[in-house]
C-alpha cells in the first residue's frame, strides 16, 4: 500500500478563521484503496479539514497535492471535477425529486438532438448502481422523502461512488442513523475499499471506526495529535489522544 | 397487480386534485347552467380566449414557486409591458412595439431577479415593492389615460386573428403551456429550477448555479408577464394602467391549485393550465348565474380559500 503514490497529500496545513486557530499544522496521506477515520471531539476542527479539501474552504497556509500536483480549488465545483467526493454529515438531497435525478444532480444526462433530459437512462444508471451497492430502496424512481435515514444515505454514498474517482469524504454518515441502518451504510463504506477509493470517514463512534478504517487520524482543538494504524492500537489509547487525558491503566 | 397498486400509491393528491376539482366544477356548471350557455362551444371558447393572459403568467409563476421564490409583480408588469408596446407602436411599426412590450416584461423580470439573485434579497419583498414602484409608473406613463391600439396586424396577432380557424390566444396558449411543460419536466434547468426550490444548499454543492437558475426564473416570470400584456393589449385593442390590476389572486390561486408548490422544489405547468381555466370557468360560471360582482368576488374567494386549503393539505403522511 505504501509503496504507491498517495491519492491526497495535506503538509502543514493550517487554518484560521478571522485570526481563530482552527486547524494547526496538519499532515496526512491517503492511498487509494484505505479507509482514514478522523476523530477527535467536537469543535476539534474535522468538518473544516474536510471542507478545506473539498474546496469549500482553501487553507490560510499549507498545500494540499492530488496525485502528486498541487491543488487549490476554488470551490467545492472544482474538486468534484477531480474526483473528490464528499457525503456530508446533513444531507445534500433533494427531498422532492426521485433518486435517480438526485444521483445525478447538477450533472443530469441529455440525450440528443434537443439536449432534453434522459430521464430514462439516468434511472437505468441509478438502478445499477444501487444494485451493485446493494443498497435496499423500492426502485430508483422513489422519492427521497419517502425513504428511511439510512436509504438515504446509502444514495448519497452511492452517488459520491458514482462520481468519485480518486477521493471520497464522508462527514459523520451514520450520525442520524440506528443501530441497523448504521450497519449497512458500514458495510457500504467498507466495500468501497475494493474500488481503490481513499477514503477519510470523520465518526464519534469509536467502535465504528474501530470497525472500519485501516488507519485513525486524532486531532484535539485543531492540533494532529497523531495517527494510528488501527490494528496496532487500542480504545484506550485513541480516547486518551482525543481527550488528552491518560486513561487510568 | 403491483404495478397498478404502486401507481395508485403514488397518485399524489396534491398534483392530482385539480383534474377532480376541474372535473366537478365543470360537470356542476355544466348541469346548473346548461340553459344559460355554459355549454355553448361559444361560451366555452370565450372562458380559454379569457385565461389566456393568466395562464402565461401562471406558467412564469410555476418556474418561480419551483426555485422557491415567488414574483408578486407581475400584473403591474402587464401594464407597463402593454402601454409600452401601445406607445411606441403610435410611432413605430409593430415588430418595434412588440419588442417594447417583451422588453420592458423581461427587463423588470431581470431587475427582480438580479436583486433576488445578486442582493440576496428575499423575492417577496423585492416583488412586493417593484409591484407598487411599476403599478405607479404604468399610471404616470400616459397620465392614467388609455392608449387605442389600432394596428391590425397587432390585434390580429394578439388579439382577435385566428390561424386554420384556431383563435391566435388559443395558439399563444398552446405554445407557451407545451414549451412551458418541456422546459420544466424535460431540462436540465427545470432540474435545476427543482432541485434549487427543493434544498437550495444541496443544488448549490452539486455545483448548480444557484443564483443564476434565481435569476432566470423572475426574468422568466417578466417576460410572461410581457406577453400576457400584448395579450391584452391585442384582445383589448387599447392598453391601460388598470391591465392586470386584479390578476395577482387569479394567477396565484391558478397555481396553487393546479399542484405547485408554495414552498418550492414541486410543480405543474400543466396542472397551471388547468387551474388557469378553473379560475376562468368560476368567473363566467358565476355571471351566468346572475350574481352581481360583489357576490361574485365573495363566492370566488371562497373558492377559492377551498381550493387551496385541499391542495396543500399535507398528504405526504
Ligand atoms: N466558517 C467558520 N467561521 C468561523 N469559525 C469556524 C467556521 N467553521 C468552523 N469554525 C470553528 O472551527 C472550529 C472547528 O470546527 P469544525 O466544524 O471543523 O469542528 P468538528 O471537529 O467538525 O466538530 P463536530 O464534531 O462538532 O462536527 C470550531 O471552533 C468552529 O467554531
Ligand atoms: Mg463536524
Amino acid at each position: 500500500m505504501t509503496g504507491s503514490t498517495p491519492v491526497l497529500s495535506l503538509a502543514n496545513i493550517h487554518k484560521a478563521f478571522d485570526g481563530v486557530i482552527a486547524i494547526e499544522d496538519f499532515s496526512l496521506d491517503l492511498y487509494p484503496g484505505e479507509i482514514v477515520a478522523l476523530v477527535g471531539d467536537n469543535g476539534a476542527g474535522k468538518s473544516t479539514l474536510i471542507k478545506m479539501i473539498s474546496g469549500v474552504y482553501s487553507p490560510t497556509s499549507g498545500t494540499v497535492r492530488l496525485e502528486g500536483d498541487e491543488v487549490s480549488f476554488a470551490d467545492a465545483s472544482s474538486a468534484r471535477s477531480r474526483g473528490i467526493e464528499v457525503v456530508y454529515q446533513d444531507l445534500a438531497l433533494a427531498d422532492q425529486q426521485p433518486v435517480y435525478m438526485n444521483m445525478f444532480l447538477g450533472r443530469e444526462l441529455t440525450k440528443p438532438p434537443f439536449g432534453l433530459l434522459d430521464k430514462e437512462r439516468m434511472r437505468q444508471e441509478t438502478q445499477a448502481l444501487v444494485d451493485e451497492l446493494d443498497v435496499r430502496i423500492p426502485s430508483a424512481s422513489s422519492t427521497i422523502r419517502d425513504l428511511s435515514g439510512g436509504q438515504r444515505q446509502g444514495i448519497a454514498i452511492a452517488r459520491a461512488t458514482h462520481w468519485a474517482s480518486k477521493l471520497i469524504l464522508l462527514d459523520e454518515p451514520t450520525a442520524a442513523l440506528g443501530v441497523a441502518e448504521t450497519a449497512r451504510v458500514e458495510e457500504l463504506v467498507a466495500r468501497l475499499r475494493a474500488r481503490n477509493l481513499a477514503i477519510l470517514i470523520i465518526s464519534h463512534s469509536l467502535d465504528q471506526v474501530f470497525r472500519l478504517s485501516d488507519r485513525i487520524c486524532v486531532l484535539r482543538r485543531g492540533q494532529q495529535i497523531g495517527i494510528r494504524k488501527t490494528v496496532e492500537t487500542n480504545k484506550n489509547e485513541i480516547v486518551s489522544m482525543i481527550t488528552g487525558v491518560h486513561a487510568p491503566a | 397487480m403491483t404495478l397498478a397498486y404502486q401507481k395508485l400509491k403514488s397518485f399524489d393528491l396534491q398534483q392530482g386534485v385539480i383534474y377532480i376539482g376541474f372535473l366537478a366544477i365543470f360537470l356542476f356548471f355544466a348541469l346548473t347552467l346548461h340553459d344559460d350557455g355554459f355549454l355553448t362551444s361559444r361560451n366555452l371558447t370565450n372562458i380559454v380566449l379569457q385565461t389566456a393572459p393568466a395562464t402565461i403568467m401562471a406558467i412564469g409563476l410555476v418556474f418561480a414557486l419551483s426555485a422557491g421564490e415567488i414574483d408578486l409583480s407581475f400584473g403591474s408588469v402587464v401594464a407597463v409591458s402593454a402601454l409600452s408596446a401601445a406607445v411606441v407602436m403610435q410611432h413605430f411599426p409593430m415588430p418595434v412595439g412588440i419588442l417594447a412590450g417583451l422588453g420592458a416584461g423581461l427587463a423588470i423580470g431581470a431587475f427582480n431577479g438580479a436583486l433576488v439573485a445578486y442582493g440576496r434579497l428575499p423575492s417577496f419583498l423585492v416583488t412586493l415593492a417593484t409591484m407598487g414602484l411599476f403599478a405607479g409608473i404604468a399610471r404616470t406613463m400616459t397620465d392614467l389615460r388609455s392608449i387605442p391600439v389600432l394596428n391590425e396586424n397587432f390585434t390580429g396577432l394578439f388579439g382577435s386573428g385566428k390561424l386554420l380557424s384556431v383563435p391566435s390566444l388559443v395558439i399563444w396558449t398552446a405554445i407557451a403551456v407545451g414549451i412551458g411543460h418541456i422546459v420544466y419536466r424535460n431540462t436540465r434547468l427545470g432540474a435545476h429550477v427543482l432541485a434549487v426550490g427543493d434544498n437550495a444548499r444541496a443544488a448549490q454543492v452539486s455545483g448548480i448555479k444557484v443564483a443564476r437558475v434565481r435569476l432566470y426564473v423572475l426574468t422568466l416570470c417578466g417576460g410572461c408577464a410581457g406577453l400576457a400584456g400584448l395579450l391584452y393589449a391585442g384582445r383589448l385593442q387599447a392598453a391601460k394602467y388598470t391591465l392586470g390590476e386584479s390578476d395577482l389572486m387569479t394567477v396565484i390561486a391558478a397555481v396553487i391549485v393546479g399542484g405547485t408548490a408554495l414552498n418550492g422544489g414541486k410543480g405543474s405547468v400543466i396542472g397551471a393550465l388547468l387551474g388557469s381555466l378553473l379560475m376562468g370557468m368560476l368567473n363566467n360560471g358565476l355571471i351566468l348565474m346572475g350574481l352581481d360582482v360583489s357576490d361574485q368576488m365573495i363566492v370566488r374567494g371562497l373558492i377559492i380559500l377551498l381550493a387551496v386549503a385541499v391542495s396543500l393539505r399535507d398528504t405526504s403522511r
